[in-house]
């Protein structure tokens, strides 16, 4: 898992800016930054200003889902901040006694896609049940798959899935390639594929709102930077970034 | 093929290495075994959904080889035999399932065989619809599995003696016949061990699987994808399934090779 996680190399160069980060302050080096794949557009925006801002520092980001992010941050991967897609995979990293006083930072709610000009003409969840549709869901396994079955349980909704996907972004892909008529995935996912990809809004979705919580580790190579760059996620700025990818405020 | 059983010491410059490469394999399944719940074990093996992902995962990694059998023998006699022009071109494309990742030779395959395919599109206009089904799972596996089977077989051909080919149709054997009653035999040792390869790299096939044929229980959840998402869930859980298919598959071949294959295969 170590290895997957940070490459022997970028661990060398890790460990190098953690003793020049410690013994001299120096608020450039390398700053390791945890997100759970749907993040991967804002905080790599976000990972710039701080870059342009802070000459000399290089944010490096590990973008996969966040269960799998926190086995590995469990694992002894040299993590300085971890945000999460849900509660549950922060309580993995803070249970184990690795970081604590998380802050949520966004919500994001589920929106059904369907492919552009949406040929199926899906428009509500109770479309999920026809049985002449194509249709995705997230495994019941993994944050979206879980709060999809609370949408659909509020609506009264059996749906009829074809595939249960693994993450929210291979359920995505499945509708832009054409391949299902509808899936349900967060409206961050669904804005991300403009041109490919429609929403249609879901009116049970406020049940089940995913919300977003970063920390800082304990063990984190480059303390100053890690929280340099959670201060500019939390700020009006951050927000902003975030309000634009489609992510609601906490 | 043919190997020196009695008296071939091993020359020490090899045995170091050896050594170290069986330590490499074996550790990571001495961890896996040191994890394993065992006190859990029947309770994880008795969870619904298990054995249909086992029975599936056999079934298809078994038909993907047979259906890399019928295509790709013929495949490696034409890579090892025939002199017609662009054999490394082909040879090239042979390979190119190896170098794929795996979720880009399922989306590849979407884009082929999908409702919006190149053929999938017209095959939809026929009622045929091949994604997300068993058949899709079978396609995926063939996909990722064929090329070790060809690559394996080809070798064979192009080590195994030509000559017997040419006294067989001196005697008057035509090409077919030669193949089937000579050549084929010939190689069957490098088939049997190609088939093996492919068998089981199906049977652990994930990425092209679960983007291709996407994951519902019964239908298209192999083992290799109940594993993955278990351990979103329950790590043991994952463990238990992860050695569940270890030993069915080492169990299989282990069966096999005492029936069928012969020494050399396994």
């Amino acid at each position: 898992m170590r290895s997957r996680a940070v490459p022997a190399p970028l661990a060398a160069a890790l460990l190098l800016s953690g003793c020049g980060g410690s013994t001299g302050g120096d608020p450039g080096g390398t700053l390791t930054v945890f997100a759970a794949a749907s993040l991967t557009d804002v905080l790599t925006e976000l990972g710039e200003t701080l870059e342009s801002r802070q000459p000399g520092l290089e944010v490096r980001f590990n973008f996969a889902g966040s269960s799998a992010l926190a086995a590995q941050v469990v694992q002894g991967a040299p993590v300085d901040v971890f945000a999460s897609a849900d509660d549950r995979q922060m309580q993995v990293v803070t249970d184990a006694g690795l970081a604590s006083g998380a802050e949520v930072f966004a919500a994001n709610e589920l929106v059904l896609a369907v492919p552009e000009g949406n040929p199926a003409g899906v428009t509500g969840p109770a479309d999920l049940a026809r049985e002449d549709l194509a249709v995705a869901l997230c495994a019941p396994e993994v944050p979206c798959g879980a709060a999809a079955e609370r949408v659909l349980a509020a609506a009264g909704v059996t749906a009829r899935p074809d595939t249960y996907e693994e993450d929210v972004r291979a359920a995505l892909t499945k509708v832009e390639l054409g391949e299902v008529d509808a899936a349900l995935v967060y409206v961050t996912d669904a804005a991300a594929r403009p041109g490919s990809v429609d929403a249609v809004e879901v009116p049970e979705a406020g049940v089940a709102v995913n919300e977003y919580p970063v920390c800082v580790l304990d063990d984190a190579p480059n303390p100053r930077a890690a929280q340099a760059f959670v201060d500019l996620l939390l700020s009006g700025e951050g927000r902003r970034v975030l309000a634009d990818a489609g992510f609601m405020a906490p | 093929m043919s190997r020196r059983r009695d008296g071939a010491r091993v020359p020490a410059p090899l045995l170091v290495p050896a050594a170290l490469g069986v330590l490499f394999l074996a550790l990571p399944l001495v961890g896996l075994l040191v994890r394993t719940p065992w006190s859990q074990l029947g309770r994880q093996l008795a969870a619904p959904g298990v054995g249909e992902a086992l029975r599936l995962s056999l079934v298809s990694a078994t038909l993907a080889t047979v259906l890399s059998l019928v295509l790709g023998v013929p495949l490696a006699w034409v890579l090892a035999r025939s002199r017609a022009r662009g054999r490394s071109v082909l040879r090239a494309l042979v390979t190119v399932p190896l170098v794929l990742p795996p979720v880009v030779g399922g989306v590849a395959l979407f884009l082929v065989l999908g409702r919006q395919g190149i053929v999938g599109s017209w095959l939809d206009d026929l009622g045929i619809t091949i994604p997300f089904t068993t058949a899709a799972v079978v396609i995926a596996e063939t996909f990722v599995a064929m090329p070790f089977l060809v690559i394996s077989v080809e070798g064979a051909l192009r080590a195994a003696d030509t000559r017997f080919e040419d006294v067989a149709a001196t005697l008057g054997a035509g090409r077919w016949t030669t193949f089937r009653r000579v050549t084929l035999p010939l190689v069957a040792p490098g088939v049997a061990a190609g088939a093996v390869l492919c068998w089981a790299r199906a049977l652990g096939e994930f990425g092209a699987t679960i983007t291709f044929a996407g994951n519902f229980p019964g239908t298209t959840q192999t083992m290799p994808l109940a594993v993955y998402l278990a351990l979103q869930r329950d790590p043991d859980a994952a463990i238990v399934l992860s050695v569940l298919l270890l030993a069915v598959s080492l169990a299989t071949l282990l069966l096999l090779r005492d029936r069928w294959l012969g020494r050399a295969a396994v």
